[in-house]
C-alpha cells in the first residue's frame, strides 16, 4: 500500500473544521437562547468529534487533546448528566474561539497550545471531575499524572473496517511514533477460516494484540483509533495496573461523510447550477452541430434556417453566461452568520439589550463582493450597537421596550443587492455631528445644514462622535473607511437617520463584479466603455451652454444644475478627437455621489463587458476601472467615472 | 563540441532580435509566443514606451515598444516588426523589435557581467553580455523594463531588504 501524502488534505481539514467550529457556535447560540431541541447538542457534539477525528489523523495532537476533553463534556449534555447551564454555554462559546486560534496556529505552523487553551483544558478537567462518575477524560487525566510504562491494546476490526477506507497499518505507523510498538500476537477472527477462492481481500479479517511501551497519553492512543470507533471492538490497558480498565468509548456517531469540500480558492456550488449549465451546453451542442450542417451543404434557400440558428445560438451563449455567473453566486447567509455571535458578546460587554433579526439571508451575491462586503458591514453593526442603540434605561426614559431591534436585510434591486442595517436606537447625534464638524472645520460655524448634508459628515475621514474612543469604534477608522470599501466594490452607502426612532445604513452594491453592461463610446480612434450603471442621460450641448469659470474648469447647463464638464479626449490625451462641444456628445454620469458630464466623440452602442484586472496583468491607472475584450478582439478600456474627474481636475490644475 | 559544453557548464539558449542594428537576447524559456506586429489599445496616463495592451487568447498583455524604452526614435512598425510576448513570474508582457533574428546558444560560462559605463550607456535593462566572434549579444532584463523610472529611481536610493534586516 502506497504512503499517502496526509499533507494534501490539511486544507481541507481545516476548512472542514472551521465549518465546524460555526455549527458549533451556530447552536451554542440558540441553545443559549433557550431552545431545548435535543438534535443542538448532537450537532455540537457531531462537530466536535469531526474536529477530534481530523486532528488526530493529521497529527495536530494538540487540537485532538483539547476536543477530546470537549467532547467528554458534551457527551454528558447530550446524556442528560449536565445541564446546558450559561456557564457551561460559556465556556463551549469560549473553547470555539480558541479552537478556532488554535486552527490558525496550527495552519501557521506555530506552536498550537496556548495558555489559554490550557486554561480552558484545566477548566473542562475541573468540570468533569465534580460528578462521580468515571468517564474517558477521567481516567485519561488521572493516567496523566502517573508516569506509565505502556499500554497493552486489543485491536479486533470489523470486517467492513477496511471498507470505510481505514487502514489499520497506517494506525500502527501512528502508533509507533508514540512509543515503542510490540506485535504481541495476530489473530485471524474469521472462524473457520476461508477457502483461499472465496477470501474476500476487502474484508478485515486479523486482529491484533500489541504492547505500546512508554510514557504515554491514553487521550493519544484514543486519537489514533477515533476514526474507527464503531468499526471494530478495541481494549486498551495499562500495563502496569491491569485494574486501571477502562472501556473504549461507546460506538460514536458515525462520522460526517467526507464530502468534498472547497479549498480557500474554490466555491461550492449546487448541483441544480451545475445541471443548469449541463444542459445549456447540450443545447450549444445541438446548436452547433445544426450550423455545422448549414455550413456543409449551404445554399441561399437554407439562409433563413441559418438566420435561426444564429439567433439561438446567440440565445444559448448568453444564457450560458448567465448560468456561469450564477455559479460564482453564493448566498449572503455566509456573511450574515457571523453576526449572532457578534451580538451577542457585544450586548454583554455594553450593557445593551439588543435582539438581532435577519432577513433575506439567501440572498445571493458575487463571491467577491462577498468577501468584501464583511468587513464594512460588521463595521456598521458594531456602530450600530455602540452608538445607535442605547441602555435599557435610557430606552425605557425614552419610553421605547428595554430590547432594542437590529435588522439585517439583503435584498435583490434591480441589478444590485442592497443591504440595510436597520436600528431603532437614538438616531444620529445631530448637535454633536456639528459641533465635531465644526471643531474639525469641515462647516463653518452658523452654516445651515439639510439632514442629508448632516449625514454626509459622518463619512468624512477620521470622523467620530463618541466622545471617548472605545475598543469597538470610535477610533477615528470609522465610516469614511466603509464608505472607501463599498465604493472600492463599485457600491454605495448611504445613511438615513430620525431623532429618536432610530437609523438606516443602505449599501448598495453590483451583483457581480465580473460582467457590467456598458455603453461603447468612441474619441478619436479609440473606444472607451462608460458603465451603464453610471450613466444618467446623453444629450447634445450647443456652444452657449458652456461656460468658462475661473480656474479653468468649464461648466454647462443641465436641467436646474450647473455641471462640471470633462473632456475626455485631454483626460486620456486621446488624439484626433472631436474638440468642439457641439460636434461631440456629453454623457451625464454620477460618480461617488456628484454627477458630471463626459465629453465624447459618438456612442456606438450598448455591450456586456467581461472585466479584466489591468492591475492585475500591469498597473492601476487612474481614470480606468479594468479592461475588457471587444466584440473585434481588440482590448477596450472602461472608464471609471469617479477617477476620470480626479485626473481631469489634476489637469486642470497643473 | 560537447567538450567546449561541459567545460563552460549550462547552455542558456537565447532567442535573438535586432534593435536599430545591435542584437539582444532574451532567454527562450521565458517565450511564449512571437507575433507580427498588431496594433495595440494605448493607455492613458503611461510612459511613452508603454505603447498599450493587446488581447492574447483573453489575457491583457501590456507591450513595451524597446526603441522608445531605449530612448531611440521609432520610424514605423513594418513587416518585420515583432511583438515577442514573454512570461516573468505570472505576468506577460510584449516586447516590439526590429526583426528576430537567431536562436544562440550561450554557455553559462561565458556570459561576461555588463561594465560600467557611467552614464554615457544606459545599461540598467541588460544581465549580461555574451560575444561569439564578432557577434555581440545583450542579454535583457524584461522586469526592470517594465518597471516605472520612478520604482528604479527609488530603488537606487533605499537600502536592499537583506541590508535592512541585516541592520535591524
Amino acid at each position: 500500500m502506497a504512503t499517502i501524502d496526509l499533507s494534501q488534505f490539511h486544507q481541507t481539514f481545516f476548512d472542514e473544521s472551521r465549518e465546524g467550529l460555526d455549527v458549533m457556535e451556530d447552536a451554542l447560540l440558540k441553545l443559549e437562547n433557550g431552545s431545548d431541541d435535543p438534535e443542538l447538542v448532537h450537532a455540537i457534539f457531531r462537530a466536535a468529534h469531526s474536529i477530534k477525528g481530523g486532528a488526530a489523523t493529521f497529527g495536530f495532537s494538540d487540537v485532538a487533546a483539547f476536543t477530546h476533553v470537549l467532547e467528554s463534556l458534551l457527551d454528558q449534555v447530550r446524556d442528560g448528566r449536565r445541564a446546558a447551564d450559561e456557564e457551561t454555554v460559556e465556556l463551549l462559546l469560549q473553547s470555539v474561539d480558541c479552537m478556532r486560534g488554535m486552527l490558525a496556529r496550527s495552519q501557521g505552523g506555530a506552536a498550537v497550545a496556548d495558555a489559554t487553551s490550557e486554561a480552558l483544558r484545566e477548566r473542562f478537567a475541573a468540570m468533569l471531575g465534580k460528578p462521580a462518575e468515571k468517564t474517558d477524560a477521567v481516567a485519561a487525566a488521572a493516567s496523566r499524572k502517573l508516569p506509565v510504562d505502556g499500554w497493552r491494546i486489543q485491536f479486533r476490526p470489523h470486517p467492513n473496517l477496511l471498507r470505510t477506507g481505514n487502514d489499520p497499518l497506517r494506525m500502527f505507523r501512528e502508533l509507533a511514533l508514540l512509543g515503542k510498538l510490540v506485535v504481541k500476537q495476530v489473530q485471524v477472527l474469521q472462524e473457520p477460516r476461508p477457502a483461499f477462492a472465496e477470501l474476500d481481500p476487502a474484508a478485515a479479517m486479523l486482529g491484533w494484540d500489541l504492547e505500546l511501551r512508554g510514557d504515554i497519553q491514553r487521550s493519544h492512543i484514543e486519537a489514533v483509533f477515533d476514526w474507527v470507533e464503531g468499526d471494530c471492538d478495541l481494549e486498551i490497558e495499562l500495563l502496569h495496573d491491569r485494574r486501571a480498565q477502562a472501556q473504549a468509548a461507546a460506538p460514536a456517531p458515525a462520522a460526517n461523510d467526507a464530502a468534498a469540500h472547497a479549498d480557500a480558492g474554490s466555491i461550492r456550488v449546487s448541483i441544480a447550477k451545475v445541471d443548469a449549465l449541463i444542459n445549456m451546453v447540450g443545447e450549444l451542442v445541438i446548436t452547433q452541430s445544426m450550423l455545422g450542417d448549414i455550413g456543409e451543404h449551404f445554399s441561399m434557400d437554407r439562409l433563413m434556417q441559418l438566420r435561426e440558428g444564429l439567433a439561438q445560438l446567440d440565445r444559448t451563449t448568453r444564457e450560458l453566461q448567465e448560468s456561469v455567473m450564477r455559479i460564482r453566486m453564493l448566498p449572503i447567509a455566509a456573511v450574515f452568520n457571523r453576526f449572532p455571535r457578534m451580538v451577542r458578546d457585544l450586548e454583554r460587554r455594553l450593557g445593551k439589550h439588543v435582539k438581532l433579526e435577519l432577513h433575506g439571508e439567501s440572498t445571493e451575491v458575487d463571491k467577491t463582493v462577498l468577501e468584501k462586503i464583511g468587513d464594512p458591514l460588521v463595521h456598521l453593526v458594531r456602530n450600530a450597537i455602540d452608538h445607535g442603540l442605547e441602555t435599557p434605561e435610557a430606552r425605557v426614559a425614552a419610553g421605547k421596550p428595554e430590547t432594542g431591534v437590529l435588522r439585517l436585510e439583503a435584498r435583490h434591486e434591480g441589478g444590485n443587492v442592497v443591504v440595510e442595517v436597520v436600528d431603532d436606537g437614538a438616531g444620529l447625534n445631530r448637535a454633536r455631528i456639528v459641533e465635531k464638524a465644526i471643531e474639525r472645520g469641515l462647516v463653518r460655524p452658523g452654516q445651515e445644514l439639510s439632514d442629508e448634508e448632516v449625514a454626509e459628515l459622518i463619512f468624512q475621514a477620521g470622523f467620530s462622535t463618541n466622545a471617548e474612543a472605545t475598543d469597538l469604534s470610535g477610533r477615528g477608522v470609522g465610516m469614511d473607511v466603509v464608505r472607501r470599501n463599498v465604493n472600492d466594490l463599485g457600491g454605495s452607502v448611504g445613511v438615513r437617520s430620525r431623532a429618536g426612532k432610530g437609523s438606516t445604513f443602505t449599501i448598495v452594491l453590483p451583483l457581480t463584479l465580473a460582467i457590467i453592461e456598458g455603453l461603447t463610446t468612441e474619441i478619436g480612434s479609440e473606444r472607451y466603455i462608460v458603465p451603464l450603471v453610471s450613466i444618467v442621460e446623453s444629450l447634445q450641448l450647443k456652444v452657449q451652454d458652456v461656460r468658462n469659470v475661473a480656474g479653468g474648469g468649464e461648466l454647462f447647463h443641465f436641467r436646474d444644475e450647473w455641471l462640471p464638464l470633462v473632456r475626455l479626449y485631454a483626460a486620456f490625451g486621446c488624439a484626433d478627437a472631436v474638440t468642439r462641444v457641439e460636434q461631440g456628445i456629453v454623457i451625464v454620469a454620477e460618480a461617488g455621489g456628484r454627477r458630471v458630464g463626459l465629453l465624447v466623440d459618438a456612442l456606438v452602442g450598448q455591450q456586456q463587458a467581461v472585466i479584466k484586472s489591468l492591475e492585475a496583468h500591469y498597473q492601476r491607472i487612474e481614470g480606468i476601472s479594468g479592461a475588457t475584450i471587444a466584440s473585434d478582439g481588440s482590448v477596450a478600456l472602461i472608464v471609471d467615472v469617479d477617477g476620470v474627474v480626479r485626473v481631469a481636475g489634476r489637469r486642470r490644475a497643473a | 563540441m560537447s567538450q567546449n559544453e561541459e567545460q563552460a557548464g549550462n547552455v542558456l539558449q537565447q532567442l535573438t532580435f535586432t534593435l536599430a542594428g545591435e542584437e539582444y537576447g532574451i532567454d527562450i524559456l521565458s517565450v511564449r509566443e512571437i507575433r507580427a506586429w498588431s496594433r495595440v489599445t494605448r493607455i492613458p496616463q503611461t510612459p511613452d514606451y508603454v505603447l498599450g495592451v493587446l488581447n492574447l487568447r483573453g489575457a491583457i498583455v501590456p507591450v513595451v515598444d524597446l526603441r522608445l524604452r531605449f530612448g531611440l526614435t521609432r520610424e514605423g512598425y513594418d513587416g518585420a516588426t515583432v511583438t515577442v510576448v514573454v512570461a516573468v513570474g505570472e505576468r506577460l508582457y510584449g516586447i516590439v523589435a526590429d526583426a528576430v533574428a537567431d536562436v544562440f546558444d550561450a554557455p553559462e560560462g561565458k556570459i561576461k557581467p555588463v561594465p560600467e559605463l557611467g552614464a554615457v550607456v544606459d545599461t540598467r535593462f541588460l544581465k549580461g553580455l555574451v560575444g561569439d566572434g564578432e557577434r555581440m549579444i545583450m542579454l535583457l532584463d524584461v522586469e526592470r523594463l517594465m518597471r516605472p523610472d520612478e520604482v528604479e529611481a527609488l530603488d537606487a536610493v533605499l537600502p536592499d531588504a537583506a541590508e535592512v534586516a541585516a541592520a535591524a
